[in-house]
């Protein structure tokens, strides 16, 4: 009766790329020799056969309908021969081979509200993660501040005038599905409440051992509670991680009250100059207060603009605080210095001032 | 279709400003598409409630693979009908991102049939993101990606879905091609990647220099990336090019190398090669003039991931240099090893990089089979409590 059916396709794998690439690419694949940023948001690649590949890259909310991509798919086909890609940073880029068509596509992209730059010592897309349009453990929105921080940055976008580069992310939650944990700017959102366990949902739905077993600090053990078996939290001891809740959705951490966001500087994933590095805590933290998030873009840009003040070219946010030290940067950002800043997990010894070497 | 405008002050407010606004997006799906509407109208009351409206989790996916597709219900139902069920499908991006309009277009109707009509491109791992259908849809949608030759990307406990930089098809600074490893580690893994049988997820990040635009190094569990071991290839006239244009190489270029290999007189750039740490600064800042040497392949690093569950940590060399050419054999059997030891060791949920601090880097690279080499370290270690395997006993020495 089955054999009727045409044969269901798996394991097929995503198509291959060079269906996808432009003649251009194609014939000098490997072969290119330098590239240049003509001005904000455009690139000219030159290949060692002086073929000249024009790049055009525009923001986007990452969020798109299938309309935008239709009007994305129109605009290639009227300016790039229907070729264009999307980068890391979930940018939309063209790829022109005729030089005259950058400022009509430039100009359309203006019209269509998606603006262009984005390129060298800019601050490119937030790359971010789902927030409250889709995931269980958020501890904020991700797109609306995402919108709100950018709104207010977009000068940085369109313009190349920073020392260096600076790349935002933003997680809604510690699992850092975004990895903002490299970033020059790192907005994360944080639980603050210990989880509240449902413990009808917990003897339905959850094993206790793996509940147990999911808490990096034993925070959580096994209890009896009014003779059923169940788990406890020992509040204290509890550093808002939501490990329990990843495995267990009766261990409910999601909370009004006391949800909100950090603030974490000086990261980076580039080999350039320094070694990459993680971000470190510059506000512990900022509540939430939709839909634009005013303490956290304020926060934003001020970092954003004391760096770009003192910073020497080509430094990066965590080079230009290794450089003039933690005490001077926190002076310089007029951000309180207070006890979460101090690391108390596994190595934190490390983290602690171990020399003399302190400016005064 | 909604038959009245759904009333949305708090996200009106996203809607202005220049940045271009996804609750824009929302909108105009909603326009045609019930679940982005009720999308619309749910999110709006987490914007005035301060608190998410998805519940956790809920296994689905579609015949025969454990990944690719996540659950996601509303625990609003009654309020918002048409996302009670609103599961994201993860579709494998072609490498590096590249597309035709063609395409695009034939993956909008796919999406348009079967789902909300919004997408994430991409999502944080590399693939497309088809965000919000129904577990009705899920399979018909299966049914024409595959069709239109697309597949399915990973979740959970699998090996999740390669990605990388554009490398060689726009970047001269790619050290080998990361696009065709991509592409090569992608299939070769595909019982992997749809059929999660490993303690925890698995990341492959291909980056095809030192700048790592992918940021490999701290997102994968296993990290390639590009770098060389010759010289610096040099263009003289292009560098009194730089020096005519006001460049001040002395400051910017070799003020900022961090393994002081560099020297300028003046009219001339010298490097000590042998000192060179191949960190890209001084190949950013004159790409006419300074490119990465002839001999490129790749260094492979382990063990990067984000907080969950020990805290984050960065990938560490384990291969200082390979050369990165089909049919990638080298490779292919360094990670069936690696695959190997930590499926069998590892604890649940347990990713490579904590499961190498939980058994040790010594003990690991024993288990691999790969020799210690100073590489791998930032130096060597400072406590003294060193577990010896083995001792001599007094007879050992009757002989």
């Amino acid at each position: 009766m089955a054999e009727v059916k045409a044969k269901r396709k798996t394991d097929i794998g995503p198509p291959h790329y060079e269906k996808f690439l432009p003649l251009i690419i194609k014939e000098n694949y490997g072969k290119w020799k330098y590239h240049e940023i003509v001005k904000p948001g455009v690139m000219v690649t030159v290949s060692q056969s002086g073929a000249r590949l024009y790049t055009v890259r525009a923001a986007s909310p990452r969020l798109l309908s299938i309309d935008k991509i239709r009007t994305y798919a129109d605009l290639a086909d009227k300016y790039s021969n229907g070729y264009l890609r999307f980068t890391s940073r979930n940018n939309v880029e063209f790829l022109l081979t005729d030089e005259s068509k950058i400022d009509p596509l430039i100009a359309d992209l203006r019209v269509l509200g998606h603006p262009v730059g984005g390129m060298a010592n800019s601050i490119s897309s937030i790359v971010h993660t789902q927030g409250w349009v889709h995931c269980h453990s958020a501890a904020t929105d991700a797109s609306g501040i995402v919108k709100s921080v950018m709104d207010e940055l977009v000068g940085y976008f369109t313009d190349m005038k920073l020392p260096a580069k600076l790349r935002i992310a933003l997680a809604c939650c510690l699992n850092m599905c975004g990895a903002v944990h490299c970033s020059d700017i790192a907005i994360l959102g944080i639980h603050r409440r210990p989880p509240k366990v449902d413990r009808t949902k917990l003897k339905a739905m959850c094993e206790i051992p793996s509940v147990v077993s999911a808490c990096p600090t034993a925070a959580v053990r096994p209890a009896t509670i009014d003779g059923v078996p169940s788990v406890e939290v020992i509040e204290e001891r509890c550093m808002f991680c939501a490990n329990c809740y990843t495995v267990c959705p009766a261990m409910h951490l999601n909370d009004p009250l006391n949800d909100g966001v950090s603030i974490w500087v000086g990261g980076k994933v580039s080999n350039a100059r320094s070694e990459p590095m993680f971000s470190k805590l510059a506000i512990p933290f900022l509540p939430n207060n939709p839909p634009r998030w005013p303490e956290v873009v304020d926060a934003v840009r001020n970092l954003v603009e004391v760096w770009a003040k003192n910073a020497r070219k080509y430094e990066r946010m965590g080079e230009w605080i290794n450089r003039i030290g933690w005490p001077r940067f926190f002076e310089l950002t007029g951000i309180p210095f207070q006890k979460e800043h101090i690391d108390d997990f596994k190595h934190a010894g490390l983290t602690f001032k171990r020399s003399t070497h302190l400016t005064h | 279709m909604p038959e009245k405008k759904r009333k949305t002050p708090k996200l009106d407010e996203l809607e202005k400003g220049a940045w271009p606004s996804f609750v824009k997006e929302i909108k105009t799906a909603a326009e045609k598409n019930a679940m982005a509407d009720d999308l619309l109208g749910q999110l709006e009351r987490s914007y005035e409630e301060k608190i998410g409206h998805w519940k956790h989790g809920g296994i689905v996916g579609v015949l025969g693979y454990g990944g690719g597709v996540i659950g996601r219900y509303s625990d609003l139902p009654e309020e918002f009908p048409n996302v009670s069920h609103f599961h994201t499908m993860r579709i494998n991006q072609p490498a590096g991102w590249f597309y035709t309009s063609d395409v695009l277009r034939k993956l909008c109707d796919i999406w348009e049939k079967h789902g909300s009509g919004l997408t994430n491109m991409h999502g944080s791992t590399g693939d497309l993101v088809f965000l919000g259908t129904k577990t009705d849809e899920l399979e018909p949608t299966f049914k024409e990606l595959t069709d239109l030759g697309f597949d399915l990307g990973g979740s959970g406990s699998d090996v999740r879905t390669p990605s990388c930089c554009c490398g060689m098809a726009r970047c001269e600074w790619a050290c080998y091609d990361t696009m065709a490893l991509t592409y090569f580690l992608t299939m070769h893994y595909q019982d992997e990647l749809h059929r999660p049988a490993f303690p925890y997820k698995w990341k492959f990040k291909m980056s095809g220099c030192p700048n790592d635009c992918v940021a490999a190094i701290a997102r994968s569990d296993m990290s390639i990336i590009g770098t060389w071991r010759d010289d610096i290839q040099m263009d003289k006239a292009a560098v009194t090019e730089y020096a005519k244009s006001g460049m001040n190489i002395q400051k910017d270029v070799v003020g900022n190398c961090p393994a002081k290999c560099m020297e300028w007189d003046g009219k001339e750039i010298k490097i000590d090669n042998k000192a060179c740490v191949k960190c890209m600064h001084c190949i950013n800042a004159m790409p006419k003039a300074l490119s990465p040497g002839k001999d490129r392949g790749a260094c492979i690093l382990i063990g990067a991931k984000a907080p969950i569950v020990e805290g984050a940590l960065l990938s560490s060399v384990l291969i200082p240099f390979i050369k990165l050419e089909p049919p990638y054999t080298e490779l292919i059997e360094l990670v069936g090893k690696i695959h190997e030891v930590w499926s069998e060791n590892g604890k649940n949920r347990e990713r490579v990089g904590e499961f190498i601090q939980r058994v040790g880097m010594g003990n690991f690279l024993e288990a691999i089979g790969v020799e210690p080499i100073p590489e791998m370290v930032a130096h060597p270690r400072e406590n003294p409590y060193v577990f010896y395997e083995e001792y001599f006993e007094e007879e050992d020495n009757n002989g």
